[in-house]
């Protein structure tokens, strides 16, 4: 892990949308009034004539990708999870995912981590919203590394895609030379013997430290980076369950109906392991600096480590 | 086609729709039978379409925004050869392509799966966008409800439209003044409809949308307009043709029973001996 250079996987997006921009030119990009908070700006920079600003109008935005799609245009339609996932909802669902139009949603600002703006902003919902459509795609990359390769195959991949970004600087987790990601394959960054955590997003980063922790205290956790949400490797969550016997799922969104639904789903049809879910605990956030909201919803390292020593001694 | 024609052809339209919806035992006769006169046009007149290469790339695109008016659809995509008309009876019957919505994935000659209100719109205007910037010289007809004008979106879209002075767009709002509730007034009305386009940015045609030779004059002169995008508003009929469902918001979404099946046809009969 590299934590000397901290690069928000937003950015990440902004400078991957540019490089796809030159290989392909039927990539276009599509903005409402946040270009410069989501980084398509950097985008419009090198393609102003590719780049669409809608307006402050989502619902609409979703629909003109799904018409420019039908024109062979390969849309990404870019906006704060909040209003990608929840206020255009509907249209996400019957306008993209009901037709399997080719439309990558590049949702920003997502989870608790966006911070000052406070609840109202926080949108801890994207992904058990997005997971729930039919033939819908949802990625939740971990650090810079790996959010330019989720653009990539995004756009490889014929088909609606939802593509989750921080707005906080994250540390580089993925900078082993083998990394290769592929969507719908969990990577293995740690192994252990007593538990494992299957963390997504920026929560990798904290879950690998508190693996850290957990080991000065004795015990030997195993993490995995689960960057697909959907679909989610099955056959890694159960390997992982009949190794270990005891999964944590860590993620900065919902405990409900996000990574730790999606584990719960495939751990209860098979019975092979309890499993603690690690996330915001179906409440609103509020307004406060990032990280200082991620350590009060003990999703830091020291939250991590404390939630998974007072289960297993339990 | 001569109005003659068209008039003949909006008649099977009707007749297709009534079929479909009887044999369906549900779904929505009123707008698709106000909207048969200007689908009828445009599927047989005005849009640059093959039935048998219904993908084909400069084609003209349509989009009925208010999704549930299917029957009519699908009716003049049958009669102008995109499918068996025969396959009209199947109409929201399990296993069958005509779903009760439009679905562009399984039904030919269908460029937006659309229903849920206010949404095609949207589609529409990416399309027209995706042929200006592609530099394709095609039209986008995108049909909307009175009622559903209503929903938010359909004003996101025409704020978009008429500020990118997308001139290869034309929306024709089917004005029955109807909706599910009853009558506009009595529900949320949107009049002025063609005062809200104007400020919209939009070149405005009000027609009588019955009048096949007013629907023929309104085609014809919106694409003289440049850098701007045309609404019609269609002054129509809900449930035109069929005597019982005439200006009747209970026919909004309602299938007739046998007996009223053949009021129906025998309705529809009439009009066609009376066009000749």
């Amino acid at each position: 892990m590299d934590k000397t250079k901290k690069i928000a996987t937003r950015e990440s997006y902004g400078n991957a949308l540019a490089e796809l921009g030159k290989e392909h030119d039927n990539v276009i990009v599509l903005d409402a009034d946040l270009a410069a908070a989501t980084k398509t700006s950097t985008f419009k920079k090198a393609f102003p004539d590719r780049h669409i600003d809608c307006g402050i109008a989502e619902s609409n935005m979703m629909g003109i990708a799904a018409g420019l799609s039908t024109c062979g245009y390969v849309p990404f339609a870019s906006t704060f999870a909040m209003f990608a996932a929840g206020r255009a909802y509907e249209q996400v669902r019957n306008s993209i995912g009901y037709p399997k139009l080719n439309v990558k949603i590049g949702a920003t600002h997502a989870g608790i981590s966006v911070g000052e703006d406070g609840a109202s902003h926080q949108c801890n919902e994207d992904l058990a919203l997005m997971r729930m459509i039919p033939g819908m795609t949802v990625i939740c990359p971990a650090d810079d590394i790996e959010a330019k390769a989720a653009v990539k195959a995004a756009y490889e991949l014929e088909g609606p895609v939802y593509l989750r970004f921080g707005r906080l600087a994250v540390p580089i987790v993925n900078d082993n030379s083998d990394y290769k990601f592929e969507i719908g394959k969990g990577v293995k960054l740690l192994d252990g013997s007593d538990v494992t955590i299957i963390a997504t997003g920026l929560e990798v980063a904290y879950a690998l430290d508190a693996a850290e922790m957990l080991a000065a205290q004795g015990i030997s956790a195993a993490v995995v980076n689960m960057h697909t949400i959907k679909p989610l490797d099955k056959e890694l969550v159960l390997a992982e369950a009949a190794r270990t016997k005891r999964i944590v799922t860590v993620e900065e969104h919902s405990v409900l109906g996000g990574l730790g639904g999606a584990v719960a789903e495939v751990l209860s049809e098979n019975a092979c392991a309890p499993l603690l879910r690690i996330g915001v605990n179906d409440v609103f956030g509020e307004s406060g600096p990032a990280t200082e909201l991620v350590a009060k919803y003990g999703l830091d390292a020291d939250g991590i480590c404390g939630s998974i020593t007072k289960w297993i001694k339990k | 086609m001569d109005i003659k024609g068209l008039e003949r052809t909006a008649n099977k339209v009707r007749i297709g729709i009534v079929t479909a919806v009887h044999s369906a035992k549900c779904g929505h006769p009123g707008g698709a039978l106000s909207s048969a006169d200007i689908l009828t046009y445009l599927f047989f007149q005005e849009m640059n379409i093959d039935p048998a290469n219904p993908k084909k790339e400069d084609r003209d695109r349509f989009v009925l925004s208010k999704g549930h008016s299917a029957p009519g659809y699908y009716s003049v995509l049958a009669n102008r050869g995109f499918f068996p008309v025969e396959d009209l009876k199947t109409l929201r019957h399990t296993g069958s392509y005509l779903q009760g919505h439009p679905d562009m994935k399984h039904i030919p000659g269908v460029d937006m799966s659309s229903g849920s209100l206010g949404q095609g719109i949207s589609a529409a205007v990416g399309m027209a966008l995706g042929a200006k910037l592609k530099g394709v010289n095609n039209r986008v007809y995108c049909l909307l409800g009175d009622g559903e004008i209503e929903e938010g979106q359909v004003w996101e879209a025409a704020m978009f439209a008429g500020f990118r002075k997308l001139d290869n767009l034309v929306l024709i709002v089917d004005n029955n003044d109807l909706q599910i509730d009853g009558h506009l007034n009595e529900v949320c009305s949107p009049d002025p409809i063609d005062e809200k386009f104007k400020a919209f940015n939009f070149n405005v045609i009000k027609i009588n949308g019955n009048d096949m030779t007013e629907v023929a004059k309104a085609f014809e002169d919106a694409k003289a307009v440049k850098d701007k995008p045309t609404a019609i508003i269609a002054n129509t009929v809900k449930g035109k043709g069929v005597s019982f469902m005439e200006n009747q918001a209970g026919w909004h979404g309602k299938a007739p029973n046998d007996e009223e099946f053949e009021t129906a046809m025998k309705d529809l009969e009439r009009l066609g001996e009376e066009i000749g």
